[in-house]
This record gives C-alpha cells, sequence and structure tokens, in this order.
C-alpha cells in the first residue's frame, strides 16, 4: 500500500453485514487484511447481527429502530465503522438518522455513528488515502455499479481506481453497469419475475464484455449476478471487489 | 380512482413474454434517457435549475391556497370562471354540467392525465356524449380501450400493423374502407378523421401542465398542436387539471418550461407551449365563448403535511418512468393504474387507496434512478418506502413476510441465536448444493427462496460463517 505505510492508532470496527457472514465469508478476510495492510487495528465485535435492511424496506420501522440501537451497542466505541457493502453502509449512514429524528439523546448517538460509518472500498480510497494494491493478477473484470453504493454514497471512481492498481488486471466496461441488477433485498424474492428478467438483462451485459469476472461491491448484487450467469451455463465469475484487490481471486481455479 | 394493481405480478409476466412492447420499452428505457443527458449536458445550469423548480413548487405548496386564489381571481377579470372539486365525482359532475350548457354533444380532449384518473370519459359517455380523445396516442389506446402505456408515449406499446387494425376496424363508419399501413399514412387518416370531429365540436376538453397565478393563465406544453386546436375551435373550452399544478409567476413557470421537454422526450423545447386566459375578446380573431377551468383536489390536499406531500412537486415530466428498471420491464399497464413507473408507486396509492394499490410501492428494487433524474428532485424511493410503511401499521403486508420480519427482528436482539440460525443456513445450503465447475450451486430453494432459484442458481457459501471462524481465530 503506498499512501498509508504507518501504522495508525485509530481501531475500526469491521461490520461484516448479513449476507458476507453466512454467503460469502471470504469477502470478510478479504476486508480484513485490506484494512490491515493499511495500517488499522481492526476488530469485528461478536454480537453483531443485521443493519435492519429487510424490516426497513419492508415498511417496519420499529424493529428496524432496534437493529439500530444493536448496532450502536456494537460499534460505539470505535473510530470507525467499516463495512464491506454500499447498501448496508448508506443504511447506516444514510437512513439510521432518519429513524430518530426527534429522540433526543439517541438521535445525537446515532448520527455520530453514522458520520463514522464507511463502505470498505470508498473508507480506503478516501479516508486511508490508498490509491493502489500491491497485487498482481492477469486478469480481466467487468465491474457492476451496486445502486446504493453509486446513488447513496456516490461510490463510482474508487473501487475502479484500485481494481486499476491491480497489476495485470484489466478493466473492461459493460454498457448499463450503473442500472439496477435487480437484487433489491427482499425485491428479488417478492417479484421473481421482474427480478429475474432484470438479472437476466445484466448478465447479459457482463457476458458481452467477455471478461474473465464481474465485480461489485454488494454481496447481494454478486450473489443475483453469478446466479443468473450460473444458470445461463457461463462460467464468468463474480466476486466482491474486495476479494479480487486482496489477491483473494486467485485462490479460485478458473 | 379504479385500479387492477393486485394483478402487477401477473401483467408483468406477461409484459416480460411480449416482444412488442419490450420493443416500445427499449424506446424509453434506452432512447429517451439518452436524450435526456445529451440536451441536458449541453444546458449548464441544468441542475441549477432543478434546484429552482424544486424551490418554486415547495414555495407554491406552502401557500397553496393564496397562490390558487389569485389565480382565481386572474381568471375571473379576464371573464373566465374557475370550478372546485373536492373528488372525483364533484368533477365529473361540474364538467357534465358545463357540457350540457354548451346544448351539443361532441366532446373533443387533448390530453390530460387528470380526467383520466377521474375517468371522465366513462363518465360524459354514459351520459350520452361523443367524447373524443384527439392526442394521437390518446386517440388510439381510446379505439382500442386500453390503459396508457406511458405518460408522455401512451401508445407506444403498438406497431403500425396493430394500429392498422384498429383504424380499420374504427374507421370504416367514416368511409375509410381500404386499410393503411404505412405509418406516415396512418398518421394522415388520422389527422383527416380528427379533422372532422374538431369542426363540428362543440366543447373543447383540456388538462393543463402549469397554472400561473400571476396572470391567470394556464399553460399546456405539446408536440401535435392538436391541444391549441381542442382550446381553440370549440365554442367551450375546459380546463380540468389539479390544484398542484400552480405557479406563482410567469418567471417562474420559464424555469420549469426549460427543464420540462428535456427531462420528458430530451427535446430542448416541445413543439408548442401556449398561454390561455379567458374566453375570446371583443378585438381577437378566434378563441371560445367561455373559459371554465376546473380545479381538481381528489385526495391532493390530504398529501399535505404528510411525507408524501413532495410527490405535488411532479410535473408529470415521465423521467422517472424511462430511467426505472422495473417500468422499462414490465411497461405502464403492468401497473393497473393511469399513473405507473416510480410516480406512479406514489400517487397511486395516495389517489386510490393503500391497501388496492400496495403492489406498486413494493415493486421497486430501491435501485435510486428514478430520484436522480427527477427534475423537481422528489425522493420517489423515500416516498415508497412511506406506502410501505402506511401498509404494515395497517398490517396489510403479506402474513408469511410479516411473520419472517418478526423471526428477523428476534434474531437481531438475540445475537447468539442469529449466529446459530445464519450458521445453520449456510450449512442447509452446503448440503443442498451441487457441485459445478469447482463451485457448489443451489439451484431449487424451498419457501420463499423459489422465487430466486426460478430464474437463477444460488452460490452456496464455500465456508462456515465469517463470525463463526473469526471468533476460532481466524484473521486472512
Ligand atoms: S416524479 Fe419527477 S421524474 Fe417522475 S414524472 Fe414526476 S416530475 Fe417527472
Amino acid at each position: 500500500m503506498t499512501a498509508q505505510t504507518s501504522t495508525t492508532d485509530k481501531r475500526i470496527g469491521l461490520f461484516a453485514t448479513c449476507l458476507v457472514n453466512t454467503m460469502r465469508p471470504r469477502v470478510g478476510f478479504a476486508a480484513l487484511k485490506l484494512l490491515e495492510d493499511a495500517g488499522y487495528d481492526v476488530a469485528v465485535p461478536a454480537d453483531q447481527t443485521c443493519c435492519g435492511q429487510p424490516n426497513y424496506n419492508s415498511g417496519d420501522r420499529e424493529s428496524t429502530r432496534s437493529f439500530a440501537r444493536g448496532f450502536i451497542r456494537q460499534f460505539a466505541d470505535y473510530d470507525y465503522v467499516v463495512v464491506p457493502s454500499g447498501s448496508c453502509a448508506a443504511m447506516v449512514k444514510v437512513h439510521y438518522p432518519k429513524l430518530f429524528e426527534d429522540d433526543e439523546p439517541e438521535k445525537t448517538a446515532i448520527n455520530a455513528i453514522a458520520e463514522r460509518t464507511y463502505e470498505l472500498v470508498s473508507f480506503l480510497t478516501d479516508v486511508a488515502g490508498i490509491d493502489r494494491v500491491e497485487n498482481a493478477h492477469a486478469t480481466s473484470v467487468t465491474y457492476h455499479d451496486a445502486c446504493s453504493g453509486l446513488r447513496e454514497l456516490k461510490i463510482k471512481q474508487q473501487p475502479r481506481t484500485l481494481l486499476g492498481s491491480v497489476d495485470g488486471l484489466e478493466l473492461k466496461e459493460m454498457e448499463d453497469s450503473d442500472v439496477c441488477c435487480g437484487f433489491g433485498g427482499l425485491f428479488c424474492v417478492k417479484y421473481p419475475d421482474v427480478s429475474g428478467e432484470m438479472v437476466r438483462k445484466k448478465s447479459e451485459e457482463v457476458a458481452k464484455t467477455g471478461a474473465e469476472a464481474v465485480v461489485t461491491g454488494d454481496v447481494g448484487c454478486l450473489l443475483n449476478i453469478e446466479g443468473a450467469l450460473a444458470r445461463r451455463g457461463d462460467p464468468t465469475r463474480a466476486y466482491h471487489v474486495a476479494e479480487v484487490l486482496a489477491g483473494f481471486d486467485k485462490e479460485d481455479a478458473s | 380512482m379504479h385500479v387492477t394493481s393486485e394483478k402487477f405480478q401477473d401483467n408483468a409476466k406477461a409484459a416480460i413474454d411480449d416482444d412488442q412492447l419490450q420493443a416500445g420499452l427499449f424506446i424509453f428505457g434506452k432512447i429517451f434517457p439518452l436524450l435526456r443527458e445529451a440536451t441536458a449536458s449541453k444546458l449548464p445550469e441544468f441542475e441549477a435549475l432543478r434546484d429552482s423548480a424544486r424551490d418554486i413548487k415547495i414555495e407554491a405548496l406552502n401557500n397553496l391556497g393564496t397562490y390558487l386564489e389569485a389565480f382565481e381571481d386572474r381568471v375571473e377579470e379576464a371573464g373566465g370562471r374557475v370550478h372546485w372539486a373536492r373528488t372525483a365525482e364533484e368533477a365529473n359532475t361540474i364538467v357534465e354540467q358545463l357540457c350540457e350548457e354548451s346544448g351539443g354533444k361532441d366532446i373533443i380532449k387533448s390530453k390530460s392525465m387528470v380526467t383520466e384518473e377521474l375517468e371522465l370519459n366513462d363518465h360524459l359517455i354514459g351520459k350520452g356524449y361523443n367524447v373524443v380523445e384527439t392526442d394521437l396516442g390518446e386517440y388510439i389506446i381510446q379505439l382500442r380501450n386500453e390503459k396508457p402505456f406511458h405518460i408522455v408515449g401512451p401508445a407506444l406499446h403498438l406497431n403500425a400493423g396493430q394500429v392498422s387494425d384498429t383504424f380499420y376496424e374504427a374507421h370504416q363508419k367514416y368511409g375509410r374502407t381500404e386499410r393503411v399501413e404505412d405509418k406516415v399514412k396512418l398518421v394522415e387518416e388520422a389527422r383527416i378523421v380528427l379533422r372532422e370531429r374538431f369542426k363540428n365540436a362543440d366543447v373543447g376538453i383540456t388538462g393543463a401542465n402549469f397554472l400561473v397565478a400571476e396572470t391567470g393563465q394556464i399553460v399546456l406544453v405539446t408536440n401535435e398542436g392538436n391541444a391549441d386546436l381542442t382550446a381553440t375551435l370549440p365554442k367551450r373550452h375546459i380546463v380540468v387539471t389539479g390544484i398542484e399544478k400552480v405557479v406563482p409567476t410567469l418567471d417562474d413557470l420559464s424555469v420549469f418550461l426549460r427543464i420540462l421537454a428535456r427531462s420528458a422526450t430530451g427535446q430542448d423545447t416541445s413543439n408548442y407551449v401556449s398561454l390561455y386566459s379567458g374566453p375570446r375578446r371583443a378585438r381577437d380573431a378566434d378563441g371560445p365563448e367561455s373559459f371554465d377551468v376546473v380545479l381538481v383536489d381528489n385526495g391532493r390536499t390530504d398529501m399535505l403535511g404528510t411525507p408524501v406531500e413532495e410527490m405535488l412537486r411532479c410535473i408529470r415530466c415521465g423521467a422517472c418512468l424511462n430511467s426505472c428498471p422495473v417500468f422499462t420491464t414490465v411497461g405502464g399497464q403492468s401497473y393497473g393504474s393511469v399513473y405507473s413507473g416510480p410516480m406512479g408507486a406514489v400517487w397511486t396509492p395516495a389517489l386510490a387507496s393503500v391497501s388496492s394499490a400496495a403492489k406498486l410501492p413494493n415493486a421497486s428494487s430501491f435501485c435510486g434512478k428514478c430520484e436522480e433524474v427527477c427534475p423537481v428532485r422528489i425522493p420517489l424511493p423515500s416516498m415508497m418506502r412511506h406506502w410501505r410503511e402506511k401498509e404494515f401499521e395497517a398490517h396489510l403486508t403479506p402474513s408469511g413476510q410479516r411473520w419472517g420480519l418478526g423471526v428477523w427482528a428476534w434474531l437481531g436482539r438475540h445475537p447468539s441465536l442469529y449466529r446459530a440460525a445464519t450458521s445453520i443456513a449456510g450449512m442447509g445450503l452446503r448440503l443442498i448444493a451441487k457441485g459445478r465447475r469447482g463451485r457448489r450451486f443451489v439451484t431449487a430453494l424451498p419457501f420463499i427462496g423459489r422465487g430466486w432459484t426460478q430464474s437463477r442458481d444460488l452460490a452456496a457459501p464455500a465456508e462456515p460463517t465469517f463470525l463463526s471462524q473469526y471468533k476460532e481465530g481466524r484473521r486472512r
């Protein structure tokens, strides 16, 4: 890592998210590696659960507030909270404050934690000041802009910058990289036909690039696109951007 | 407003399988956004204009009564009349009475979404009037008895062959017995048939894109020119429009005129922008003998002071539809409402009911693209979430989903059980997964997961949960 070789005394709490925890644990370890390589002291609070998005987006505001309270209990003591997901990071950063607008003193605590919470890749570039990773892999990838990260957290260039720094990695942009893949949390199972058609279009765009893998910043979108590619018999791999930056994708036989 | 939104999923499935309709969606989903971006990028102040437009609407809505009364005064000064309609029934009755005053039976209309919302055509036809839509697209779907496919291009899902069939059937009574297939000729035929309707009409009904409080003018922004014929040829001009259309001044109007066409169709400006105030004066060369404006509430004031108040800023440009990956997959008719896409998902529950329209605000992945393009910066996803909250509060959320959310929230309060549950889920998936090229996929999930595996596989987790491995000391 270039910009940040010295260790900092800042402590990071890593919020793994449900999907990383359950479906793609390796992303969590990739995040640990990237953050530690950047010189941070990283811990994973044991009693973390979910950010509450399924409930929030289903209109269940009260339960969401209880998820938010749990989140504060787990992460209040860290200088930063880092999340390998644009949508869960945006949940904390953008939406938690809206849930406690009229409730002092909780409001103050929520706003404080929202301010210290970051999505992983943008944390590495914008806070840690990193513009390259020490990693070489002769491969080609195409990047899908997951919606929440892109629109709520303005994450667009950051992953491309870091991916571009991987020696030998070629970035092949797909058409409509910023169009939703159709995951949308519970949307994908509540509206399976619509979601299925959206991800069909997305996997077609991925295939057109001829890249060896599609890379994105959210495991939800990743599983969605990966599943659609697999269903059509397309061997293109799907990775979380952290897996590629940490070089974990090289473990997989292609 | 009658809606058939409960059938959203079935309609959507049919729409996805309809190649013709998908071709129409391509125009909205691909071409319009490109045109919008191209014209917007040529105008350096476009983003600033969007801010101004939003602020003007906020001001107008904060003082809605004042501006509407000012508008009313100016209209009356110009010799026109203003009628206030609280509900759709009231509005329809007022229009019916005004038509009755005319003594004639022939009504021509130019596109007005509000009259679609009121189901005014059905009402008037039921009372024995002949009502003809004169926008080409609206005319076609009226003949076919369909709902609009898109608020800006109501019939763009049809091809020339379908229009040809429709005209062939409908125009025989006007002595046109030859089938016409060429697109230009089809337009020509519509023009000839409609020209007679224009000449013989007793009443012209239009909507309004804006109402200017300062001058008492109603503003029509169109491309075909038929709205102007509708407003000027018949003896009576009736304007039916929503109360939220008012803007304070002509200067304010100019801001909207600079963003509306750009957002809607990617044009710098539309072909016609017309301002009308009052009936024909002695020195005027043409114009109607009477000028009536029906201001429709129909649920709008109930939105004031609620989280969906911001929806009243909507200028019906359709940009949110074109940008919406759901709309451009399923088309407008799937929504079972006059208003479709993201704006329809917010308008429909407000104007019909949460229970009848709940499928619409749920039919969104919350990707946020609509908010990104909305010229008056309406936070559409937050508004849709508001309706989901209302649905949840009213216990209208499907019981299975509600139960699942309850269990999930409970696990959230019991971290050790959350860890156990996610571990078991991961193990279960690994168990039922099948190997393929060194990876393991689940191809058929039960229960709610069926929706997932209907069109995609699920890559099973390759290892125990992150939290359990971390607890055991793994760090990299
Ligand atoms: S919500 Fe915004 S983008 Fe959609 S039609 Fe209304 S003004 Fe246009």
